[in-house]
């Protein structure tokens, strides 16, 4: 699979954005807010508004292209093949409707089962999702829930059609780190059994360290930097990567050690057509970064920078 | 996810205080354009009324029998009345005195409103309980039924009618000022005062008033077009001035009623007065919930 | 600083907590019915909580969302008002004072609060926000002077003052926030979540900030935050909520170094690490079910209907104590000496498919 796409509004959220996930494989978009990540997963699924926004580029879902799919076809695709779960559980679910008929209504329509079939299938992937007590919970309505219930109520609604692709638009960042350690596992283990593609949004470094296969960094609606997660934190060669890690404090080293963070906010940020939109905010900053914009070359480890961080000497890359 | 909260790329537009953001939402915004030009155009004819007039509005400028009323012509551009004055004229006085009715109605109803308000909000408890259940018996009357019976009580005449309307809008405002208090008491902002040991008086009126301010000043807008249309309601029923000299539209309307036959036009054009009038308040209203609503803020 | 000389309570002798909570609870009653209200039931914010923070020093309050650290910093502001329990501030109990006095007793004692925006008057300019205070407390030196040296303290241009709170970006208003706070030259500061709601990058800054600030002024800082790794750093003391009462209390080494209560083990094993080694080789203990209500707390240990290390007795029917299970470090735990030593075992859970990666956590 393919994706190669473009966005664009008034301004330019997302530019450029190449990526590919494959069968069994997680995929990371790492940015701060405003960096264009969840802009570019509601172009993948289509569902940016039609008006007002223009999407370039190609989507391609195993040979298909999406952004050339006519809206009922891309609709019919989307419950059964390609699937999302957002931050908000509460906006996802329908408020007035049982969170059992939510998860059968899927069920009877995108795999045919009768409506008993449907509901002893409907328990059984509540109790996958680790919701005790999954009989009484389908008669249950969203705001009978907790947070950390509904999102695995929606979990559950986006694995009933078995997705090949699934993104994860930052799934727990509303969540309790205990509740979040469930629902990452739950998704790890769903990678590995199903095969499902996994497109992870987020922007917490720690979630994308233990869970990615490929992370990418964005900054601004372009990527900054690609690399297989091992090479990248160990590894971090774009300034804007390198200062992410830099300004979170870590529970396994040793504390006193000063933050360093990124100077200025994800507002001081220049066009890319002048340049390097970090450059402003960049302690790397050279003569080179301004007025042309650099390219992201390399293939394993691909960086958009003209002046990169030093890579570390002991990080010579690791086949794995 | 809402588009509204998709990740805003653009750096925010330099701005000034949230007036002068809802100001510049507010030019830009059609609807708000055209409800001011109807208010201007109101307001400006109820002051300049007496040197717009071609002609004296009480006295009778040309011969009517009840079987013959002129309709428009080059010297009387929408006839005369049953009386034989000039109904150009008359429209013109009339905007004066819907505008005197509606501002004073208003302003006494929403002083009147705002102070049960302040009182509930401010204090909350028992005062608040009080207020807030007289306030509900008030709005369990319908408006116009509720002004009809306040002006019966205190005899026709000008004065009952203002007082009846603003009577009505009283509750109107007392709960709408309390509701909006006790959503900005409970905020962060308020908080974070009483936190560094602002008084309380202080909080109330430096910091809860002025943000509940805005919701009040759109209501203001919009009641003084429903002040304007009561006031002819009333007037209408008779319970206005018995003076006839006095051009009222919805006076005016019940005057022409014997005439619809054979002189329509007289009732059409205080009726369009009444209308435009109205209009312009509720569409200015309208546009300035949208341009202080910081949901719209962008 | 040029106040009026209202100064309260004298630091008694140094050796004293700035801070001292005794038995605090807050309960909030919960009401049913439409015409005949009756209370229905209490919500357990706080649920009897004692702790003491010394000068000088960073008191860390972590738990998730629901535990009741917020409303426990709240409440030792008196900005809701504690049900039963003492707070002592420089030896003066904050419980008894007339509003008043409250009232001037904030100037020693402040707020930052999560949401910069939330919590700052869209209204009014910065230089107004700044000057609030000053004027509440009947300050007479320069007010604009101070404005522009609070900015300067805080990292904000000067210009800063006459623009308004919607024209900055989420870090600049957090420093605004900040700078208000400080305003009066408190001796403590209360900071609910000061950088969750802020950018990555961001954070850093006013993490950093905020130590510059307490070394600068000697403040006393009570941080609020569910990050662990954000509240270690800043804290040399940390306090572990669940359910409205402290489940741990420890130095901020020792707890990473060892955590005790077996919910601090699972929410430290719980917070991913930016680095995949370190995330493939730790082991997880997953928790199961969901967070009691706090209208209805469990008996005995509040966490034993989630707790992985549940023993057959104890621990359903007896509270434990937060007790010194080591010198300097408090749990409220019975097995909690048998849990560090390795002969009690957390356990898979029986209705969660996913708990099984089960395990102490290796450091």
């Amino acid at each position: 699979m393919v994706f190669r796409q473009r966005g664009r509004a008034d301004v330019r959220a997302v530019d450029g954005v190449s990526f590919s996930v494959s069968p069994g494989e997680t995929v990371g978009l790492v940015g701060e807010s405003g960096c264009g990540k969840s802009v570019t997963s509601l172009a993948i699924m289509g569902l940016l508004p039609k008006r007002g926004v223009r999407v370039e580029g190609s989507v391609a879902f195993d040979g298909t292209e999406l952004l050339a799919l006519p809206p009922d076809k891309l609709r019919a695709l989307r419950g059964r093949e390609l699937a999302v779960v957002f931050q908000d559980p509460m906006t996802s679910l329908n408020p007035v409707v049982p969170i059992g008929t939510q998860v059968t209504e899927v069920l009877t329509r995108h795999r045919g089962l009768s409506n008993g079939e449907a509901r002893r299938e409907a328990a059984d992937l509540l109790r996958r999702v680790g919701i005790p007590d999954p009989s009484r919970r389908l008669r249950e309505y969203p705001h009978q829930l907790s947070g950390g219930m509904r999102q695995r109520a929606l979990i559950a609604t986006a694995l009933a059609c078995r997705p090949r692709l699934l993104i994860a638009d930052e799934p727990t960042t509303a969540l309790d780190v205990t509740i979040q350690a469930q629902i990452l596992e739950l998704l790890r283990t769903l990678v590995a059994e199903s095969g499902t593609a996994l497109i992870l949004i987020t922007h917490d470094l720690g979630v994308v360290a233990g869970m990615c296969d490929t992370v990418h960094v964005m900054y601004s609606g372009r990527i900054v930097e690609r690399a297989p997660r091992h090479d990248l934190f160990r590894d971090p060669r774009h300034p804007y990567t390198g200062g992410l890690l830099a300004s979170v404090p870590r529970l396994d080293q040793p504390r006193g050690a000063r933050l360093e963070p990124i100077k200025g906010s994800p507002r001081d940020t220049i066009p890319w057509a002048t340049g390097c939109a970090f450059a402003p905010r960049c302690p790397n900053r050279i003569e080179a970064c301004t007025p042309e914009a650099p390219e992201l070359v390399g293939e394993r480890h691909a960086l958009r920078c003209v002046n990169p961080l030093r890579s570390a000497p002991e990080a010579k890359v690791v086949p794995r | 996810m809402s588009l509204a909260q998709m990740e805003a790329v653009a750096p925010e537009e330099a701005g000034g205080s949230l007036g002068r953001d809802a100001w510049r939402r507010l030019r830009r915004n059609p609807v708000a354009i055209a409800g001011a030009v109807l208010v201007v155009l109101f307001v400006a004819v109820a002051l300049l009324a007496p040197w717009l007039a071609p002609y004296p509005p009480d006295k009778p400028v040309g011969q009517v029998t009840p079987t013959s009323i002129p309709g428009p012509s080059a010297e009387h551009w929408f006839g005369l009345d049953d009386l034989g004055r000039d109904e150009f004229t008359r429209v013109l006085w009339g905007a004066r005195w819907s505008l005197v009715i509606g501002v004073v109605s208003l302003l006494l109803g929403m002083t009147g409103g705002l102070l049960l308000g302040l009182l509930a909000g401010a204090f909350g408890g028992w005062v608040d309980g009080v207020v807030m259940r007289l306030v509900d018996m008030m709005l369990s009357v319908p408006g116009l039924l509720f002004a009809i019976g306040v002006a019966a009580m205190l005899g026709s005449g000008l004065d009952a009618v203002m007082i009846a309307i603003a009577v009505v809008n009283m509750p109107i405002f007392a709960r709408l000022l309390r509701g909006q208090m006790l959503a900005q008491r409970g905020s962060d902002y308020v908080l974070a005062a009483t936190a560094v040991g602002v008084r309380r008086r202080r909080i109330v009126l430096g910091h809860i008033l002025p943000n509940s301010l805005t919701s009040v000043i759109v209501q203001g807008t919009l009641t003084l077009a429903t002040a304007i249309v009561d006031a002819a309601g009333l007037a209408f029923l008779g319970l206005s001035s018995n003076d006839p000299s006095i051009p009222e539209w919805g006076r005016m309307l019940a005057d022409t009623q014997r005439y619809l036959s054979s002189a329509p036009l007289l009732a059409v054009f205080p009726g369009l007065a009444i209308i435009v009038a109205a209009l312009g308040f509720t569409l200015l209203g309208e546009s300035l919930r949208e341009a202080l609503d910081p949901k719209y803020r962008r | 600083m040029s106040f009026p000389s209202d100064s309260p309570a004298d630091p008694v002798a140094s050796g004293e907590p700035l801070l001292s909570v005794r038995g605090l609870k807050v309960h909030f009653p919960v009401h049913r019915g439409v015409l005949l209200r009756r209370v229905a039931g209490h919500v357990r914010a706080v649920d009897g909580v004692d702790l003491d923070v010394a000068r000088g020093m960073t008191y860390g309050l972590v738990g998730e969302s629901g535990c009741g650290k917020s409303t426990l910093g709240k409440a030792v502001l008196r900005l809701v008002e504690p049900t039963s329990g003492t707070v002592l501030f420089n030896g003066a109990d904050i419980g008894g004072q007339s509003p008043e006095d409250m009232r001037r007793l904030r100037r020693h004692m402040q707020m930052v609060f999560q949401d910069p925006l939330a919590s700052l008057n869209p209204r009014q300019s910065v230089e107004s926000a700044l000057t609030e205070p000053l004027r509440a407390h009947g300050f007479t030196g320069d007010r604009s002077r101070r404005v522009r040296e609070l900015l300067d303290l805080v990292g904000m241009p000067s210009g800063a003052a006459g623009r308004y709170p919607h024209e900055f970006s989420g870090g600049q208003r957090q420093r605004i926030g900040i700078a208000r706070a400080i305003a009066l030259n408190p001796e403590l500061i209360i900071a609910d979540e000061p950088v969750s709601a802020l950018d990555v990058s961001i954070q850093a800054q006013i993490v950093n900030l905020l130590e510059d600030l307490q070394k600068e002024l000697g403040l006393t800082y009570v941080v609020v935050a569910h990050d662990l790794a954000v509240v270690r750093h800043v804290s040399d003391v940390i306090g572990v909520m669940y359910l409205g009462a402290l489940v741990e209390e420890s130095s901020s080494d020792a707890l990473y170094a060892q955590p005790l209560h077996p919910y601090t083990i699972a929410l430290m094993s719980a917070i991913p690490i930016p680095d995949p080694e370190v995330e493939e080789r730790r082991r997880r203990i997953l928790l199961t079910g969901d967070l009691p209500s706090p209208m209805n707390i469990p008996p005995g240990c509040r966490f034993h209907t989630r707790c992985p290390f549940r023993q057959p007795t104890r621990c359903a029917d007896e509270p434990p104590g937060l007790r010194e299970a080591r010198p300097g470090r408090k749990v409220a735990c019975h097995w909690a000496e048998e849990i560090a030593a390795g002969s009690i075992r957390a356990a898979a859970s029986a209705h969660d498919p996913t708990a099984t990666e089960v395990g102490t956590p290796s450091p």
